[in-house]
């Protein structure tokens, strides 16, 4: 079938604003919206900038926004995206440094202040026990993949760039209920701040958007109760 | 300005962060990656790491030694299999005390599953020796190792390409960088460089792999006069999802899933009638092929069923979730009720930059070129001989990663920082414009048709004259390639420029894998020749080594290192 890509593009260097230029691509139902970019990138523009790597949903390259929401290009098939025009924009609440490439540095960066790793002591020879229900307890957020849907969804960021956003707070919620770490009291301690947790207003867009399907929500609310049990009610 | 470091690590996969964090304090470590370090194609294994932990049952490295040099057919050296298998069950709980989450076992062990190849007691059934984070094993070792790097402050420069290497008289000088914001060329001096940069799966048009497995650091080091090792052997993985090449782990059958072919029959009993679905791969790989060319491919067509639908709804969610997801998203199919059309998928390369088991790189005569060092899928120590078998590449990245960080904080004392030529980035800035200056074919026309012959002419089966042919093909096109051009003239973030370099990469690669294959007159492992079938010790107990000579490739041999199992016939 025939359908329309229209993309955002931009060169900040050149442009002096953003604007929308629409392909048309010969594409399958059961292809990807990633492979419609390629054929574009490939067979008709190569100027068109994008991310991508795995085409599989595994390594978060290629987050933007799809019809509107914030999707993986290669996680979003062409037959579920209804109309015959798609629009491609890049992820809200970045900076574009070019077409659907943002800068994620801020990201990163609120992902290293969480400090995404284990603190725990001088280790056993073999390996630390832990049940398979403590196990559990870190859930789903071991499938985070990092991509940015999440954030640039949530519409608390988009108003409060200080907020930790969602992201963040799962790798947090990962090392928190990983019965391995020692530093529990410190973690819950670090995002029982105004820009921490608390910024989080339930609008579940994160959950809605994460193409891990991570309940990443019920994960923030959940530490927002560990936080009430552990450190007694907030100043606030 | 150029930058200079005691260490230069290129690749942020496990190899290359494993490496890196063995580096010692006080030694200055960069890490280049040409995509962010969590996006590397580590990220992408599902089914496990192997070590004989016995939490399960019983299991002894001596087994998963004589395991992995039977599942290579042979070719692997026996001191590095040794080397893997008896520093696994260290590896594995340094990966856990790193805080990588582990399925657990009902005393709250590491929770371990079978895999193909893998057995107790030198072959007598399947031993549950990988040990795994649900389906993304890979995922959460890369998540724990970067956050080790990050905790360790080292200085990580990502969508940063290398774009050459420098070797000056027998010494690793440094290498060339493109930036992909800026655009901008530059040295980056070391005194010791690490290749940890992948494998190519892009070479073939049906792969596992991702968009930027281009093999760039393994073609480099070739380029600069470095040999390449056992480049036939190409791992084909039984089970890509069809027609994506998306993987299904192994793992679906160490759960419990069983191959089927169009009439509904279990085939894989009458191919290795002990280990069935859990043959190695090349085994299961040939299996699914013969029954598509004897027309018994689902509807007649060029894939056959996984079947998952005996495991029940919740092992699959517990154990295989991403792979049930992959099904639902891209074939919506709902692999607990229906089965997963699947066929063979171009997935790892066993063969690559040789090293010693320390991670040196060697050179045309078995003595390590000063400074340089390889790891991971790019590197050929060879531990996976002629067929690696699943869960062994984890592991080799995190071992022989390992082995190559201390080899460089072992040799820091001799090595010293060179002088390199500005004119180097002049050449290349030249090869750059020239390519944006060109009118001739584009990156994406040549680069569908490398993949095609090389799917076509050399893939799980293969013949003299199929290959023959396919090497003329390749060869034309790298003469069209001298005028490859592109759309894109700009300096910021130009992927079309770099899919033009890369695609000398496949092309360089795609070459030395023929002339090996047309080479080797056996058939062995993953190297399955029509018209020479049947494995010749006599002849080809050997590696095949490739070298860029003055006047076209020089093929030349190393013997294999053979220590505790003697050859034997390999059945299973
Ligand atoms: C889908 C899938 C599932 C798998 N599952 C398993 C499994 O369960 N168990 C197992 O043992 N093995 C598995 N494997 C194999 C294993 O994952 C790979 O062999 C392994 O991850 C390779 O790791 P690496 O560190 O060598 O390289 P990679 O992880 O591929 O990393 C390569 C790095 O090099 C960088 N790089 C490349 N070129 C350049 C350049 N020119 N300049 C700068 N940087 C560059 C990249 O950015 C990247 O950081 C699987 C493979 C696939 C494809
Ligand atoms: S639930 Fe919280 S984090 Fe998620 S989108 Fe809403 S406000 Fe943002
Ligand atoms: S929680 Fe989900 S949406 Fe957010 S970064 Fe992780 S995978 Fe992406
Ligand atoms: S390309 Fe890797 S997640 Fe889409």
């Amino acid at each position: 079938m025939k359908i329309i890509l229209r993309v955002f593009r931009f060169d900040p260097s050149v442009d002096e604003a953003p604007y929308y230029r629409n392909y048309s691509v010969q594409a399958e139902p059961y292809e990807r919206v990633l492979d419609c970019l390629n054929r574009i990138k490939w067979e008709q523009d190569g100027t068109l900038a994008y991310r991508m790597s795995c085409a599989h949903g595994v390594c978060g390259s290629d987050a933007m926004k799809i019809n509107g929401r914030c999707a993986l290009a290669c996680q979003k098939l062409v037959r579920d995206c209804e109309a015959d025009l798609i629009l491609v924009e890049p992820l809200p609440s970045f900076t574009v440094l070019k077409d659907l490439i943002v800068d994620l540095n801020p990201f990163f960066d609120k992902v290293n202040f969480v400090h995404p790793f284990l603190y725990a002591g001088t280790p056993p020879e073999k390996e630390r026990l832990q049940s398979p229900e403590e196990r559990k307890k870190m859930g789903e957020s071991i499938r985070c993949i990092l991509c940015a849907c999440c954030t640039a969804a949530c519409p608390v960021v988009n108003e409060n760039e200080n907020f930790l956003g969602p992201a963040p707070l799962v790798q947090a919620f990962r090392r928190i209920f990983d019965s391995r770490d020692t530093q529990k009291i410190e973690r819950l301690d670090q995002l029982d701040v105004e820009d921490g947790v608390w910024a989080c207003l339930n609008h579940y867009e994160c959950t809605r958007v994460c193409p891990k399907e991570i309940p990443v929500t019920k994960y923030i609310n959940t530490i927002k109760r560990e936080i009430k049990k552990i450190l007694g009610p907030s100043p606030e | 300005m150029e930058l200079q470091f005691d260490a230069l690590v290129v690749g942020s996969g496990l190899a290359g962060l494993r490496a890196a964090l063995e580096i010692p304090e006080g030694l200055k470590v960069g890490l280049v990656s040409k995509v962010f370090p969590t996006r590397s194609h580590s990220g992408a294994a599902q089914g496990g790491i192997g070590a004989a932990l016995s939490n399960e049952e019983p299991d002894s490295w001596e087994w998963h030694m004589y395991d992995t040099v039977k599942g290579g057919d042979y070719l692997t050296d026996q001191d590095a299999a040794e080397t893997l298998a008896m520093d696994a069950a260290r590896a594995v709980y340094e990966l856990e005390h790193m805080g990588v989450p582990f399925n657990r076992t009902a005393e709250g062990k590491i929770a371990q599953r079978a895999f193909g190849g893998h057995t107790r007691n030198y072959g007598e059934g399947p031993v549950k020796r990988s040990c795994y984070a649900a389906d993304r094993t890979g995922r959460v070792v890369l998540d724990t190792l970067f956050g080790k790097a990050l905790e360790k402050k080292i200085h990580i420069f990502s969508e940063v390409y290398m774009i050459d290497l420098i070797i000056e008289k027998g010494h690793a000088a440094g290498i060339v960088t493109y930036d992909l914001a800026t655009g901008a060329v530059e040295i980056v001096r070391a005194r010791a460089v690490l290749i940890a940069t992948g494998g190519f799966g892009r070479v073939y048009k049906t792969n596992s792999n991702c968009f930027s497995n281009t093999g760039d650091g393994v073609y480099l080091c070739f380029r600069n006069g470095t040999p390449l090792e056992d480049m036939e052997f190409v791992q084909f993985h039984p089970t890509g999802i069809y027609p994506l090449g998306v993987l299904v782990s192994e793992a679906a059958r160490g759960e419990g899933g069983i191959l089927k072919n169009g009439l509904g029959y279990r085939f894989m009993p009458d191919y290795a009638p002990t280990l069935k679905d859990l043959a190695p791969r090349d085994v299961v790989s040939r299996a699914i092929d013969t029954e598509i060319r004897q027309g018994r491919g689902v509807n007649g067509r060029d894939y056959v069923h996984l079947d998952l639908t005996g495991l029940g709804a919740d092992k699959i969610e517990e154990k295989l979730s991403d792979i049930s997801s992959f099904a639902r998203i891209y074939l919506g199919v709902d692999s607990a009720t229906e089965p997963i059309p699947v066929t063979p998928t171009c997935h790892y390369m066993m063969g690559g930059i040789p090293t010693d088991l320390n991670g040196r790189v060697l050179d045309k005569h078995g003595k390590p070129i000063i400074g340089l060092y390889a790891a991971g899928e790019a590197a050929c120590v060879s531990v996976h001989g002629a067929n690696r078998l699943g869960t062994n590449s984890l592991l080799d990245l995190v071992v022989f990663g390992r082995r190559a960080g201390i080899s460089i904080a072992h040799d820091e004392k001799n090595l010293h920082l060179s002088d390199i030529s500005r004119d180097i980035v002049n050449e290349l800035t030249s090869k750059i414009n020239a390519i944006k200056r060109s009118k001739g074919p584009k990156p994406a026309s040549l680069r569908a048709r490398i993949r095609q012959i090389m799917t076509d002419c050399c893939s799980v089966f293969r013949n003299n004259d199929d290959m023959e042919k396919g090497l003329e093909q390749i060869l034309s096109i790298k003469e069209q390639y001298r005028s490859v051009s592109i759309d894109n003239k700009a300096d910021k973030f130009n992927t079309d420029l770099l899919d033009a370099i890369e695609l000398e990469s496949l092309l360089g690669l795609a070459e030395v894998i023929l002339v090996s294959a047309i080479a080797r007159t056996e058939s062995r492992g993953a190297h399955y020749r029509e018209d020479y079938p049947q494995r010749d010790d006599h002849n080809w107990l050997k590696h095949t080594m490739v070298t860029a000579g003055s006047d076209g490739l020089e093929i030349s041999f190393k013997p294999v290192k053979i220590t505790k199992f003697e050859p034997k016939a390999r059945t299973f």
